[in-house]
């Protein structure tokens, strides 16, 4: 099977084949992703994240129907955790979706995070392009259940969801640095569970102090925008004079769905409009050919400095203290660059 | 170039038992495969849709209703029609011995019963999954 080809008629098995080519690293998925490319940049890509247990599969099952109802195609990216003791995984999100299943709008794929730290790897990345040029309108990404770091989904979203749920910890959790620092929209979820209007006033708190210290300013922000750009592995500045909502739903319930949905329309209109949304897409675009720049070195320094044969000895003179890894590597480039 | 081994485990047919499925797939995730757990009540058409959207290499079914003899034969088709001609489909839940020929030859590589230890479906997949 031509996989680019059969994918860009609208061959659903390509394009799983494509998904998994481009996860098993097989030779042929960088074909792919160039046949493939041209056809990419006209899905809008959502991310939905949050702590374990915060209801982001059942959000995403209620949030994609929600966009079904209006016509639009879904393409679901659902990543779980991959054990770093057996390389195993329980890829348990379709779970929560089995109604999508026969939908043929609909398209979901699971993934393990396979080792990567910050919740998603530039597989996912490649995923998310290869439902893009299958046509998807609308391509969900639901993040493994994040601790307070796994920041990477704003590197590949449109527009971030940060799911909450009240009864996770004290205010000061709200204050923190990491993800509370990363959405465009908010949504408390199990708002009917006790603690969810407290919840929402701390976060509104949190917003609220964002809104008036120095950080968001647009000045800075655009400071902040310029010097990112040097940095490959930077987080994107948050939005521009975007303040973001915090909507209350009840997943399960499919209660607030509709206003959320909404949330994200007015965030994903004001990003058109005010040119943030070319900038991230021009600054995800210089960071994946960075990506592939460092990976493709790596790969290829590490291929031929193994096939001569000489790592172990050095190894053995490392381990021995005759040497030190830095000199090592120094030596090995300024031989290969020569 | 990594090859992961992918396994659906997926429960066909209206029993709700699902205790059997998840010790085989928490056993399967610790001999490193990747597996896609469905939950309850699938439908022949759902567990080959969604064999399809993974890309598995594997389908385990258990079944603890009595309605293997309809339900696997069934997938076996659908995932074939589909053009997933590698997929190992094997089966497991209370299945009387005398069942299993007719099984095999409708196309369920294997049929595990009540007491088989983990590791040897493990073993098998090892052994006869097409990556």
């Amino acid at each position: 099977m031509d996989i680019a080809k059969e994918l860009l008629a609208g061959n659903r098995l390509a394009l799983s084949r494509a998904i998994t080519a481009i996860e098993n690293e097989y030779d042929e998925a960088t074909e792919i992703m160039k046949e493939i490319y041209p056809h990419t940049g006209h899905a809008y890509v959502l991310g939905i994240t949050g702590p374990p247990g915060a209801g982001k599969s059942t959000l995403t099952d209620k949030i994609a129907k929600a966009y079904r109802s209006q016509g639009k195609t879904v393409g679901i990216i659902a990543v779980d955790p991959t054990s770093p003791f057996t390389g195993g995984a329980i890829l348990g999100d379709r779970i929560r979706m089995n109604s999508l299943t026969l939908d043929e709008g609909v398209f979901i794929r699971s993934m393990g995070t396979r080792g990567s730290l910050g919740g998603l790897s530039h597989k996912t990345a490649d995923a998310v392009k290869a439902m893009d040029a299958f046509g998807k309108d609308i391509i969900i990404v639901e993040t493994v259940g994040v601790g307070q770091s796994e920041v990477d989904i704003v590197k590949a979203a449109d527009t971030t969801v940060v799911v909450l749920i009240p009864g996770m910890g004290d205010d000061i959790q709200a204050i923190k640095a990491g993800i509370l620092e990363i959405g465009d929209v908010f949504c408390v979820n199990k708002a009917d569970h006790d603690g969810a209007d407290k919840l929402v006033r701390e976060l509104n708190m949190m917003l609220d102090l964002d809104a008036n210290s120095m950080m968001t300013s647009d000045e800075t922000k655009k400071a902040l925008q310029d010097q990112f750009h040097h940095l490959s592995a930077a987080i994107m500045a948050p939005t521009t004079g975007w303040r973001p909502s915090i909507d209350k739903v009840v997943a399960n319930q499919n209660e607030g769905i509709d206003v959320l949905l909404e949330s994200i329309h007015k965030h994903r209109v004001h990003i058109e409009t005010d040119g943030e949304l070319a900038w991230r897409r021009t600054k995800r675009t210089r960071d994946e050919m960075l990506d592939i720049l460092e990976s493709d070195i790596g790969r290829y320094v590490k291929k031929r400095i193994v096939a001569t044969g000489r790592i172990d000895g050095y190894v053995e003179k490392i381990k021995n203290h005759e040497t030190d890894p830095y000199s090592v590597v120094g030596e090995l480039l300024q031989e290969m660059l020569k | 170039m990594e090859k992961k081994i992918r396994v659906l485990v997926a429960k066909p047919g209206l029993d709700g038992h699902d205790r059997g499925a998840k010790v085989v797939a928490r056993a399967l995730r610790d001999a490193g495969f990747e597996v896609i757990y469905t939950g309850l009540r699938q439908t022949p058409e759902q567990i080959a849709e969604a064999a399809l959207q993974e890309d598995v290499n594997v389908i385990a079914m258990s079944i603890l209703s009595g309605a293997h003899g309809h339900l696997f034969p069934k997938v076996v088709d659908l995932v074939r029609k589909e053009g997933m001609n590698d997929v190992l489909i094997i089966g497991g839940g209370v299945i009387p011995e005398t069942d299993i020929p007719a099984l095999k030859e409708a196309g369920i590589a294997e049929v595990f019963t009540p007491g088989t230890p983990t590791g040897d479906v493990v073993k098998f997949i090892q052994e006869h999954v097409k990556a």
